[in-house]
Formats: structure tokens, sequence, C-alpha cells
């Protein structure tokens, strides 16, 4: 096995893959939940989404 | 201590060869992320905002009150995660904290950071934007008086800390109020105030059987730093507070009898574990543990009362 050339940076290892994976899921299932909350408030708030009381 | 270049330190070295250095790719579980939020102080919070929420005299759709729980819970967790990011040292030095991801290693104290600033970025933009600002802006206040006030300042230098830090924890309910009502009163002072005076007595009770583990980190808990006995009598006066406020919505006509019953009750058992304390010495900490302990269920008890006995006016209009 050859040692990796030093301009390829890092390479990672099967268990860094995996937790990197699993990060990764786990922002896509964040962004969607993000994405399906404003989407179903702007139907809550309707007209009124853009009336904000201080 | 730096929040950013810190991790180094408990991530062993740094991968690279001689012109570039490499940062370690991260282990960091996804579980990893959900600790750093402080899950189990993450439902104390939600519950008492729910509670705040819940009471208040005025109605709201039910998604705009769950947005509103989210993102107090989101909030919550962003403390929880810069709370880690600067305190790895102390953390590390607890056996109650020590296998906390940063101090194990698993997250970097500036991935911590980072993942602290985005959810309050989200938490506080989020609440303002589909509830109402007057939260929000008691949410990020919340947030920083946690972050910055509690964890960067007082907590390593007074013995003060958790008196005034006892602040960040006691607002959840004022933010879950505003977020109903759009405005302050008494009533959620009150709320304010009972959680303000509930933290001394339940953390020095802690802290009167960890206190070798604070004296190892250096923080300059009550017990350490004032001696075991001047830590028994603050308890004490603190409890002498908290019991007739935890009365007050009731005596106030806020509650009804029902939670008036109950914060008779609860609140001479906490006064009489109180006395206990003030009895005890070391090395016997029965009545501290206990103290610790009902005191969780002392708040619990409080809140989801006045939530039965208030019904659900501001979750259902």
């Amino acid at each position: 096995m050859t040692e990796p050339d030093k301009d390829d940076g890092i390479v990672l290892t099967d268990a860094q893959k995996r937790a990197r994976r699993s990060r990764s899921i786990a922002i896509a299932w964040a962004l969607a939940a993000l994405v399906l909350l404003f989407f179903i408030m702007t139907l809550v708030k309707g007209p009124g989404v853009l009336i904000r009381p201080i | 201590m730096s929040l950013v270049s810190g991790g180094a330190d408990y991530r062993g070295p740094v991968a690279g060869g001689a012109g570039i250095a490499y940062a370690e790719p991260s282990l960091a579980s996804v579980g990893d992320y959900i600790a750093l939020m402080k899950p189990r102080v993450m439902s104390l919070v939600v519950f008492t905002a729910l509670v705040g929420l819940a009471v208040a005299p005025a109605s709201m759709h039910p998604l705009t009150a769950f947005t509103a729980l989210l993102c107090i819970a989101v909030g919550a967790g962003a403390s929880g995660a810069l709370n880690m990011a600067y305190d790895a040292d102390i953390d590390a030095c607890m056996t109650r904290t020590s296998q906390r991801p940063v101090p194990k290693g698993r997250v970097r104290p500036g991935e911590a950071l980072a993942f602290g600033v985005t959810l309050a970025g989200f938490s506080v933009v989020t609440l303002g934007l589909f509830v109402n600002w007057l939260s929000a802006g008691l949410l990020a206040f919340t947030i920083f008086f946690y972050a910055v006030i509690y964890t960067v300042w007082l907590k390593r230098s007074t013995p003060q800390n958790i008196v005034i830090g006892g602040a960040a924890g006691a607002f959840p309910p004022m933010i879950g109020w505003a977020a109903a009502t759009g405005s302050l009163s008494l009533e959620p002072i009150l709320l304010f105030a009972i959680i303000f005076f509930w933290t001394p007595p339940h953390f020095w009770a802690l802290a009167l059987y960890k206190s070798d583990d604070y004296a190892r980190a250096g923080v300059p808990m009550l017990p350490v730093v004032a001696g075991d006995m001047a830590a028994r009598r603050q308890i004490l006066l603190y409890t002498l507070i908290l019991a007739p406020l935890g009365i007050a919505p009731w005596l106030l006509g806020y509650a009804g009898l029902l939670y008036g019953m109950t914060a008779i009750i609860t609140g001479a058992i906490m006064l009489m574990l109180a006395v206990m304390i003030y009895r005890e010495r070391r090395p016997k900490d029965a009545a501290a543990r206990k103290m610790f302990a009902f005191s969780i269920l002392y708040l619990f008890l409080l809140f989801a009362v006045l939530l039965v006995n208030n019904g659900w006016g501001g979750l259902i209009g």
C-alpha cells in the first residue's frame, strides 16, 4: 500500500467518512424541517406574516 | 482559554506535512451535537416556557405556539453549546461533566462555538419573524446572559455565580408569556422570581456534596470559598424566601386552590430539607442529596399544577 500524496490533503478513514455522512444527513433533515416550518408558518400567518408588532 | 484554537489540546496532534498543517477530521456524531445542547436542561426550559405561554391571558394558534417553544428550546440548546465551548477546561476536571463531547475531544471548542452561534441566530430570528420581537429580544438576552455574563464572567470569578446567573434559567416563562401576549406583567415576573430564588438552594445543595469537584476545577462555588456552614446558612435563607414566593401566585389570585395547597405542602418540605441541611455536618450529605433531588420535583410540581389549574388559555383561544 502506497502512502497518500501530501498534495491530496487528508484522506478520511472509514469511521470519519461515516461520521461526516451522519452529520450531513442530520443537517439536511434540519434544513428540510426549517423550510417546512417557514412554509407552514407563512400559511398560518397569511398576509399577517408581514405585520410584526414589536 | 481560546475558543477557536483550544481544540487541538483535546484532539491530539494536528495532521499534515512540513509546509501545510491540516486540522484532524472530526469524528463527532450527531449524538455529540445533541449532547452539546444539554437536552435535560432544555426539557426544563421548554416546560417552564410552556407554562408561561399557556397561562398567559391570550390566544395563540397552536402552530405559532409550537414555533415559539421550538425556538426557545433551540435557544436553550445554543446556550448549552456556547457554555460547553468555553468551559471545556472546567468540564474536564469534574466527574459530572468529564464525559461531555468537548472535554472528551470528540467536538472542538471552535465547532461547539460555531454550532451555538448558528443555533442562537436561527432561534432568535425565527421567533422574531413568526411570533414577536419582544420574546425574540428576551431570548437573545437570555442566551447572552447565560453564555457571556454567567459562563465567561461570573462562573469563574464569584461565589454569587449561580445566584446572578440563575436569572438565565428564570427567563423562559417570561419569554413564553411575551410570546403569547406581546407584553409583560407581574405574573410572569413572579414566575421568574420563583425560579430565580429556587436556583441557589438547588445548586448549592449539589455543590455541598460535589465541592471537591468544584475545588479541583477552580470554580468558586460558595461551599468551596466561603465554607460549608456559610453555604448551609445561605440555602436556608434562600428557601425561606422561596417558600412564600411559591405560594404568592395563589395569594395574589393568579392561581387556584389546588396550586395554593401544592405550593404550601411542597414549600414546607423544601423548608424542612433546608433545616436538615443546616443541621447536617460533613461528611454526611444525605440532606443535601435529598434537597437537590426534591428541588427538581418542587419546581416541576409548581409549574405543572399551575398549568393544570390555570388551563391552557394561551394555547387554545
